[in-house]
């Protein structure tokens, strides 16, 4: 392995950064924000160094952490296609954001502090990439989750900011409490929690966990689950969007919610068929139940938030349908498409002054050229529509489902196609075409050209991302044995299944036409007219978040007022009490003794002599 | 009569009673600091009387040292009283209770 240390260097300049700046430069906003960016960039461009110097080498590089008995931790680097890969795009999307970033955060006053949490957020994101064992990725996958609170709450003045911060971080913490369970028995049961080391031990021998395999591998997606928001723990993201809109571009495309899949295909020889199949369908229920509830979401980043959702309910489906490949390949797509979503909606909401209501919006198309071409490739990729990127890697789920047999969960993946891509272009027809709704709106004005850029960048592997070769290079690291396909191969790729590819075209195309139908010149929503009460309940999410307040955070209000009693009255009042009070009691009697008196003290003395005395000699 | 170790020692523990009793019961400090003398010539006494029982002379070498240490303690023992007279005008004991909380 040449330039070994170039990795290294990826991983460590952003945290210096963020070292630099907070301890530096938190007065010049500028420095700050270009000392982050160059960290990002220089990451990338070594990543592609080191890539371009040794090819997709798989290998390792590690230096003992710690060892108690017989643990030994490393502190290593994971190299492969897949790391590789992710470390490409946790830089290079990310790096885009940042640059973008730059004009976005232009006008808030805490720019500096910004930028130092963007650096590591980064760095503790490319540490989940390169992990090397289980307990490495924990440390940075909490990382993850601290920087994703600082970043979420950075506008912690508002109340609703600093609360989804919090819900943010419990909702995480509540599956990594299973993650961590689950890498207990991991290394209780194997001794080891080294990824190389337990991949060798559990294809020499598929039956070394025993009975506990399911469990182990339903506890670590409990992991995943948190992170890439999976139903039940999926609450957080949509509160997520409180953030600056590059967090959330951040959060959801390259990064955070990323982590969850990226580990699953990571550790995805600890799962068994039994584990892979809830996971499966969680995966699917996710993207179904996320795609219904952005139907009538009207804030333009949480429809973004719940299409995430939905998109990332098809990755963790295509891993539990034994598909890492077209998992990491939509992973990848959805990175760049989804980043660009962000931040168009980004330069939407910069431009009308933090207007995030797309019933507020309108006739953008000629105000904000770029932003608009810009978020038009995205939503036809985030559709499906061939020949852009989301096509190619939400067709490869799908025939991923067709090829496991597993009818159902095509059927649920086919049908949430067809709704992405009628949110998608309900959001993409109410705010950008037709006429301005508001005076603000018609007033808007095109995005800076540092916001510009980054824009047009993630436009380009928009369009082509599908067809690059992104998903050979995870085929050849997940199924060795398959001949590599040429690039005339991997445009018609879908025709593989060609039944399959149709009937997930005609529900993209019934969307669209829906929504085109309902909303082209639509002065207000007309679904709510149309479905009623399921229209409300999308609009309030299937009232999930209210369940969770009356039954979870009301049943744990409860415990903790119970224990709250028991603390004060028994532990406090009663155990530490008695023991204080009997103390204090004592010790008043005792003084009495104490009378301060010299002679009495001489003659108690000899009275204590002549009872020795007495016992000594008469005894 | 014969006057052997016996004797000695009852006029040694004689001397010490009320060499003691004269310690806890007075209330001038100067006083019991004599009273604390006399106690130390009882052990004194006695040391010699075992001394000459024994016919060995290790006792009356103590009891050299004893008065020599005693020498030097009266005089410690004393400035502090004259100490601790200037400081209270008062060299009773009831007055030096200032050990009580």
């Amino acid at each position: 392995m040449q330039y070994e240390f170039l990795p290294w260097l990826t991983l460590f300049l952003p945290i210096l950064s963020a070292a630099a700046i907070t301890l530096f430069t938190l007065k010049h906003r500028n420095v700050s924000a270009l000392l982050s960016i160059g960290a990002i960039v220089i990451g990338f461009v070594s990543t592609v160094a080191f890539i371009v110097a040794n090819g997709w080498i798989t290998d390792e590089t590690a230096v003992n952490w710690l060892s108690i008995g017989s643990l030994h931790i490393d502190f290593g680097l994971k190299l492969d296609r897949l790391s590789e890969m992710m470390m490409l795009i946790v830089t290079g999307v990310g790096g885009a954001i940042h640059i973008y970033s730059y004009g976005y955060m232009d006008a808030d006053r805490s720019k500096a502090r910004f930028f130092a949490f963007m650096s590591l957020f980064t760095f503790s994101m490319l540490g989940v990439v390169l992990a090397n064992n289980f307990i490495e990725l924990f440390i940075y996958w909490e990382l993850v989750g601290v920087s994703s609170y600082l970043l979420i709450g950075f506008w912690f003045e508002k109340p609703s900011a600093a609360d989804a911060a919090k819900k943010a971080f419990f909702t995480n913490r509540l599956g990594d409490f299973g993650f961590m369970l689950g890498i207990l028995v991991v290394w209780a049961a194997l001794g080891s929690l080294n990824f190389t080391q337990l991949q060798t031990v559990l294809t020499a021998k598929p039956a070394a966990l025993g009975t506990v395999t399911s469990i182990a591998g339903l506890l670590i997606f409990c992991g995943a689950m948190g992170k890439s928001a999976q139903f039940p723990l999926h609450v957080w993201l949509p509160d997520a969007m409180e953030g600056p809109t590059p967090v959330s571009a951040l959060i959801h495309a390259a990064t955070m919610v990323a982590a969850g899949v990226y580990m699953l295909c990571r550790v995805l020889f600890l799962l068994n068929a039994d584990a892979l199949q809830v996971i499966a369908w969680i995966g699917g229920f996710t993207a179904l139940l996320s795609a219904v509830i952005a139907i009538q979401q009207n804030d333009i980043k949480r429809i973004l938030a719940y299409s995430t959702l939905s998109q990332l309910g098809y990755m963790i489906m295509s891993v539990g349908l034994a598909g890492p490949t077209p998992a990491m390949f939509h992973l990848t797509t959805h990175a760049f498409f989804k980043a660009l979503l962000f931040l168009g909606a980004g330069s939407v909401i910069h431009a009308l002054h933090e207007e995030q209501d797309i019933w507020k919006m309108g006739g953008l198309r000629k105000k904000m050229p770029v932003t608009f071409f810009t978020f038009l490739m995205a939503t036809l990729a985030l559709s499906g529509v061939p020949p852009f990127s989301g096509f190619y890697s939400k067709d490869s789920i799908l025939g991923q489902a067709l090829d496991q047999g597993n009818d159902a969960l095509y059927v649920v993946g086919a049908f949430t196609a067809g709704l992405t891509a009628f949110y998608m272009f309900r959001l993409f027809f109410v705010a950008f075409v037709g006429k301005p709704r508001t005076e603000t709106a018609g007033l808007a004005h095109e995005a800076p050209a540092v916001m510009a850029w980054p824009l047009r960048v993630l436009g380009v592997f928009t369009v082509v991302g599908g067809v690059i070769g992104v998903s050979q290079i995870y085929a050849s690291q997940f199924s060795p044995g398959k001949p590599t396909e040429s690039f005339a191969q991997s445009v018609i790729d879908p025709l593989a299944h060609p039944f399959g590819t149709t009937i997930g075209f005609v529900f993209v195309l019934l969307g669209i036409f829906a929504a085109y139908a309902l909303y082209r010149d639509a002065v207000n929503d007309p679904l709510p007219a149309k479905l009623g009460g399921l229209a409300t309940a999308m609009k309030n999410k299937f009232y999930l978040d209210e369940i969770y307040e009356k039954t979870v955070i009301r049943a744990h209000d409860s415990i903790a007022a119970v224990m709250d009693w028991i603390d004060r009255w028994i532990v406090e009042g009663f155990c530490i009490g008695l023991v204080r009070g009997g103390t204090d009691f004592t010790g008043r009697a005792l003084r009495l003794l104490q009378t301060g008196n010299l002679q009495t003290y001489a003659f108690l003395f000899v009275l204590g002599v002549a009872v020795v005395l007495y016992f000594v000699l008469m005894k | 009569m014969n006057v052997g170790l016996e004797q000695y020692l009852v006029v040694s523990f004689l001397l010490f009673a009320l060499g003691l009793l004269g310690v806890v019961m007075r209330r001038n400090l100067l006083v019991i600091y004599m009273s604390l003398e006399l106690m130390l010539n009882a052990a004194n006494l006695a040391l010699v009387s075992f001394s000459r029982f024994n016919n060995k002379l290790d006792g009356q070498v103590l009891v050299f040292f004893i008065i020599t240490v005693a020498a030097a303690e009266v005089a410690v023992g004393l400035a502090l009283i004259v100490a601790l007279y200037r400081k209270r005008q008062s060299a009773h004991v009831e007055d030096l209770t200032t050990m009580k909380l």
